[in-house]
């Protein structure tokens, strides 16, 4: 059902012709992201800006400037972790559209208990402590969706939305309730930076960069080299012969989507304790749905990943800076996102119907074509 | 808690109960025929937030109530007019095709908004209510059900419409075998993909209007967001439904007076924190569906693509 890669397109794609199948590769990837910045760009001049200039400075404000390349990699830390997270579960085509609430939730939870914690046990302990905790609070939402989907096959779709938004209220309530700090505005105590996570000296790149690569590279190997993945990988496939595998489905699902949440919410204490190091009520990077398409053009290969996080951190990053010089909100990388998305699918579809022999045209456009 | 069921009480709560759900109701009308034809339809936030924008141009520029009403639906029928597209003609899957309507509808309307008002929200006047004669009278109810904006009973007439043709004509007997046996529709000699396509246009017009509604009724604005994953509560009440065209009533009442029961009681000086008043839908959602799981049936060929020789 889903239509991004099965494990069977992996196969094909690791046959003769290699150098082939990675140029196709490339071409299913980047193709979709040129369409959408090509569409993202007509909106603008619709809108009256100049998508050239626009551009230019997400580049500048993205890779040139040193503080704004130093802020790319650091973004880099979450997407890379949710992506992760991700690819788990649509592995095994179930979908988590649940990040934000996993998220926030965590997030408010290592913000809430960082200052404490931190002064009393500093360093690494006091790290891996709030990390263990913001994993189980994102596993731990995952929980409802999960069950309700292995248990009666409720579309997990709209219940990790919906979690998704109590979620969020609840990082809100928490926020502005027990976790306030002293000041007047609604926000969590704040870590100081010496217990933050080390900077690599003399950048702003903290050490939770590494753990999200690390985590990339465990998360690839368990899902090509374990029983555990190919189990994933049948269960995406067929369901039905899944369970005629032996597969314990209900636990395998319930599973997926823990390990899904528990990175999510790894992402999220990175996030705060590497960058932040407080919360503010109503904080929302909504990474959510904009990762989505990151974790399809890497066709579902957790390694694949990078490159697309890269390059996602640096839009968003100089899309911030591009946006406010136009004047704009910042939510055009929705757009290019949802444009990235349906461009993949059409290209997805077409070079299907190429493998297949077919011709791309419709009857009637190719008839046309030929007649000229 | 006696005094607060005085009849002002009452009347503020089922009013903005109706207020909150008829969007609501449109949005998961519009829902339940996509879903009984076999496709769900994902994107529908997507819709609702085009027709909220387009909606509340159309009266910002106006004055006028249908007008708004009128582009939101068309607006809502455009955007249905990808899915229509990608997934019934061409048979992409729904899922990605529904996401990515929804992200590219989101970042549109703000990017739209953005640079047509900047940082204002203009208003729109509010809407004349239409009382009916002798029902309007009735404490209560007679301030609350009856005496709404002229958009609510036609809503309540559609789903009357919607009901009959569902029950009792051949068109409807296509639709649903169009999202249980698309083999049989077909071999029937009934197109699949033309009617898979007539649900789903309807159902973005629907949801289009249910937005503009929001947008005009409701909240008498647009801001970028507006309907905060109203759509999403639609899929879910279009699927605990069952198919029947009166559960998007039901639903849409109850999931509106859940949202309107913090502003009635703000009313009383009984305050409840904004994150409460905005996680209560979707925490009656949850409860919902987790008592009432058995109670939601789906097309057997719900999601799936119907092409032609393929298995």
């Amino acid at each position: 059902m889903t239509a991004p890669a099965k494990p069977a397109d992996a196969v094909r794609d690791a046959s003769p012709g290699r150098a082939g199948a990675i140029a196709d590769g490339v071409v299913r990837s980047v193709g979709p992201i040129v369409l959408a910045f090509l569409f993202c760009g007509l909106l603008l001049l619709l809108l009256g800006r100049d998508p050239l200039a626009f551009y230019g400075n997400i580049v500048t404000a993205g890779v040139l400037r040193p503080s704004g390349l130093q802020d790319s990699i650091t973004r880099m830390a979450p997407v890379l972790l949710i992506a992760a997270g991700l690819v788990i579960v649509f592995r095994a085509n179930l979908w988590n559209l649940g990040t934000d609430g996993q998220f926030l939730f965590a997030a408010a939870m290592v913000a809430g208990l960082g200052p404490i914690v931190l002064a009393v046990v500093p360093g690494p302990i006091g790290w891996l402590f709030l990390m263990a905790v913001a994993m189980a609070v994102g596993a731990m939402w995952t929980v409802i969706p999960a069950l309700l989907k292995a248990r009666y096959g409720i579309n997990e779709i709209i219940t990790t939305m919906m979690m998704t938004f109590i979620g969020v209220g609840v990082a809100n309530l928490l926020v502005k309730g027990p976790f306030k700090g002293t000041t007047m505005v609604p926000q969590t105590a704040v870590v100081p930076k010496a217990l933050m996570l080390t900077d690599i000296p003399g950048t702003s790149i903290h050490i939770g960069v590494f753990v999200a690569l690390a985590v990339v590279v465990i998360v690839h190997l368990a899902l090509t080299r374990t029983s555990f993945g190919t189990r994933l990988d049948v269960l995406g496939a067929n369901p039905r012969a899944a369970v005629h595998l032996g597969i314990d489905v209900q636990r395998l699902t319930v599973t997926a989507f823990a390990l899904s949440g528990a990175l999510i919410g790894l992402a999220a204490a990175v996030d705060i304790l590497g960058i932040f190091g407080y919360m503010r009520a109503d904080w929302n990077p909504a990474y959510g749905l904009k990762v989505v398409p990151i974790v399809f053009l890497a066709r579902l290969n957790a390694l694949a990943i990078v490159p697309f996080a890269i390059f996602f951190s640096i839009v968003s990053i100089g899309g911030e800076y591009a946006a406010r010089q136009a004047s704009l909100p910042s939510d055009f990388i929705l757009y290019v996102v949802g444009l990235i998305l349906i461009f993949m699918v059409i290209t997805q579809y077409l070079s299907d119907k190429r493998a297949r022999g077919e011709r791309i045209l419709p009857r009637r456009a190719a008839k046309a074509a030929a007649d000229v | 808690m006696s005094e607060l069921l005085t009849p002002t009480f009452l009347t503020a709560f089922v009013a903005s109960g109706i207020l909150a759900g008829i969007p609501l109701l449109f949005a998961a009308l519009g829902e339940t025929i996509a879903e009984q034809s076999g496709v769900l339809n994902v994107g529908l936030e997507g819709m609702v937030l085009s027709g909220a924008f387009a909606g509340f141009l159309g009266t910002l520029a106006t004055g006028d109530i249908w007008v708004g009403l009128l582009l939101g639906g068309l607006v809502g029928l455009i955007v249905s007019g990808f899915m229509v597209v990608f997934c019934v003609r061409l048979g992409l899957d729904q899922i990605v095709v529904g996401i990515s309507i929804v992200l590219t509808a989101e970042g549109a309307t703000s990017l739209l908004h953005g640079a047509m008002f900047g940082k204002s929200y203009p208003r729109l006047d509010a809407i004349p209510e239409l009382k009916i004669p002798f029902l309007g009278d009735i404490p209560i109810l007679g301030g609350s059900l009856f005496t709404q904006p002229a958009p609510v009973y036609a809503a309540l007439v559609l789903v009357a419409i919607v009901g009959w043709i569902f029950r009792r004509t051949s068109a409807g007997l296509s639709l649903r075998a169009a999202g249980e046996r698309p083999d049989s529709l077909d071999a029937a000699g009934v197109s699949v993909v033309t009617v898979r396509t007539i649900a789903e246009l309807t159902c973005g017009a629907l949801a289009g209007i249910g937005g503009a509604y929001m947008a005009i009724v409701g909240a008498g604005t647009f801001v970028p967001f507006l309907t905060n994953g109203m759509g999403f509560i639609a899929i879910v009440i279009a699927m605990l439904g069952r198919g029947r065209a009166w559960g998007p009533v039901l639903g849409a009442l109850l999931f509106g007076m859940s949202m309107s029961l913090s502003t009635a009681l703000q009313l009383f000086g009984i305050a409840i924190p904004v994150d409460v008043v905005q996680m209560l839908p979707f925490v009656s959602v949850m409860v919902v569906l987790v008592l009432f799981t058995r109670q939601s049936r789906l097309p057997a060929a719900l999601g799936l693509p119907y092409l032609r020789g393929a298995r």
